[in-house]
């Protein structure tokens, strides 16, 4: 899967008669982790859902990707929440858009997904059910699912807010590993997060909101919470994120 | 085990305070027969009771799987196309302002005396609370869900088929649950308005005669088949829903 690099520009959103932002741009360079952060209700969702296909955009805004193509069906989405049916076993939760487009995975694809849990760290629980894992696990399993649909683009929605301190910072790793080398935008509250995976880090704020200008932290992902340059960022996109 | 003996328990209590009730006040056999009197009914007339109860339950079975069929279609059929929805939803709650029970003598007259217009009448009672209930279960599928299928391509038959459906289903047992409280009502009721076998009639047969005590061990069969009923699809929808949690408070279940 070669990446795609996609650029959503003159995006514009009202919101009950409000404008929440008009000509607003926002660059996902090919291969690279995009990292959206703002405050609640700045409209950073619903760019995440207009690139995935979820909301209509607004005139005049454009999304247009490094080949030309249309973006429909070469996106992956993980939500804040796992979204697993708890009818179905964790191995074909894994499988769930083969299922859901009529295909019936075959022994590759099956062999596929294995795999997929063992690189996330759920190797042997294919046969349980999602109620047997804990909300860390689910979210691995979720990760999983994403990383299945093997697309060009990956949209993640606060993708960790749900789970603890610990569990968080320890799915940040795996995200960064199996996510390298994918074009991937992912909207976060959280500052630290973004500066562990991403490559690109943007701040958007304000009434009606502007993109910040792009912050890109030095060093491979994922990096260290206790890194010296990682903490001198962290206090700046507070200070951003508090404009 | 326990929770069965607690109910016999209760079952000795209510049956020791109807005999004391007969005892105490004395009251005709034909108006009130001592549960000894119905017990030995019961032994007397079994041959009697097993045939006529054989017809009911067959028209309550028959009632049940025909009834919770039409309604578990229709509801998919209101979920997956608007033109359905818009056409036939009103004509469905209006339908339910009538009361079913009305129509029985219409269908004893359309349908005859036998088994047939019984087990419309099991079906007309059964088909709403099944069709809305698995109708509301297919309405309110999470959100997040439906999101995660559209980002994956799925079709609105795929997304219905294999997401909300199963989603519903829950919904749709608790509409089966209530659909075998009632269908014995409609078999019942349809036997009452017209017919030459079954428990509804044995009734009131009975009834015409004064063999009350007879009267009360058709009842007391009906309600077996009644409680059997549930229990048996109770026990379905568990087996049907292993990944549902049952969030009953534990102390219920372990005293």
């Amino acid at each position: 899967m070669t990446p795609l690099s996609v650029t959503i520009s003159r995006a514009r959103l009202t919101y009950g008669g409000t404008l929440l932002f008009s000509d607003l741009t926002l660059e996902l360079p090919a291969g690279r982790t995009t990292c959206l952060l703002g405050p609640s209700g700045v409209g950073k969702t619903t760019l995440l859902r207009i690139l995935a296909g979820l909301a209509e955009p607004e005139p005049p805004t454009q999304v247009v990707t490094g080949d030309g193509q249309p973006l429909a069906g070469r996106i992956a989405y993980m939500a804040q929440q796992d979204l697993l049916l708890p009818w179905l076993t964790v191995l074909d939760n894994v499988l769930l858009g083969d299922r859901l487009r009529h295909r019936r995975p075959g022994p590759a694809r099956v062999e596929q997904a294995r795999a997929l849990l063992d690189r996330v760290g759920l190797a042997g629980r294919e046969r349980d059910r999602p109620a047997a894992l804990s909300g860390g696990q689910r979210q691995r399993v979720a990760l999983a699912r994403t990383l299945m649909e093997d697309k060009p683009l990956v949209l993640m929605d606060e993708p960790f807010s749900a789970l603890d301190a610990i569990t968080r910072l320890r799915l940040q790793e795996t995200a960064a590993e199996t996510l390298a080398g994918r074009t991937v935008l992912m909207v976060t509250h959280d500052p630290l997060e973004a500066l562990r995976i991403g490559d690109r880090l943007h701040v958007m704020t304000g009434r009606p909101a502007v993109m910040g200008p792009a912050l890109e932290p030095s060093g491979p992902v994922p990096r260290r919470v206790d890194d010296p340059g990682l903490l001198a960022h962290q206090a700046e996109l507070l200070r951003r994120l508090a404009e | 085990m326990k929770a069965l003996l607690r109910a016999l328990v209760t079952l000795l209590v209510l049956v020791a305070g109807w005999q004391a009730l007969v005892w105490a006040t004395g009251l005709p056999r034909y108006l009130l027969p001592s549960p000894l009197a119905v017990a030995d009914a019961m032994q007397r007339q079994a041959p009697l009771l097993l045939t006529h109860g054989l017809t009911t339950l067959a028209e309550i079975l028959i009632g049940l799987v025909a009834g919770v069929t039409l309604g578990g279609v229709s509801a998919l059929l209101l979920a997956r196309f608007r033109t359905a929805r818009r056409w036939l939803m009103p004509l469905l709650l209006v339908s339910q302002a009538i009361p079913v029970f009305a129509l029985a003598p219409l269908l004893v007259l359309w349908l005859g005396y036998g088994m047939a217009s019984k087990i419309a009448m099991a079906v007309l009672v059964i088909y709403f609370p099944v069709t809305t209930a698995l109708f509301d279960g297919l309405r309110r599928t999470d959100p997040g869900w439906l999101d995660l299928a559209r980002t994956m391509g799925a079709s609105p038959a795929a997304i219905l088929w294999s997401i909300r459906l199963p989603a519903a289903l829950p919904a749709f047992w608790s509409g089966v649950r209530v659909a075998a409280a009632v269908a014995p009502i409609g078999a019942v009721i349809g036997e009452w308005v017209g017919s030459s076998s079954g428990l509804g009639y044995l009734m009131l047969h009975a009834n015409a005669r004064m063999q009350i005590d007879l009267l009360f061990a058709a009842v007391l069969v009906l309600g077996l088949f009644a409680v059997t009923l549930y229990a048996a699809v109770d026990a379905l929808a568990r087996r049907a829903l292993p990944w549902q949690p049952d969030t009953q408070p534990a102390e219920d279940a372990n005293p």
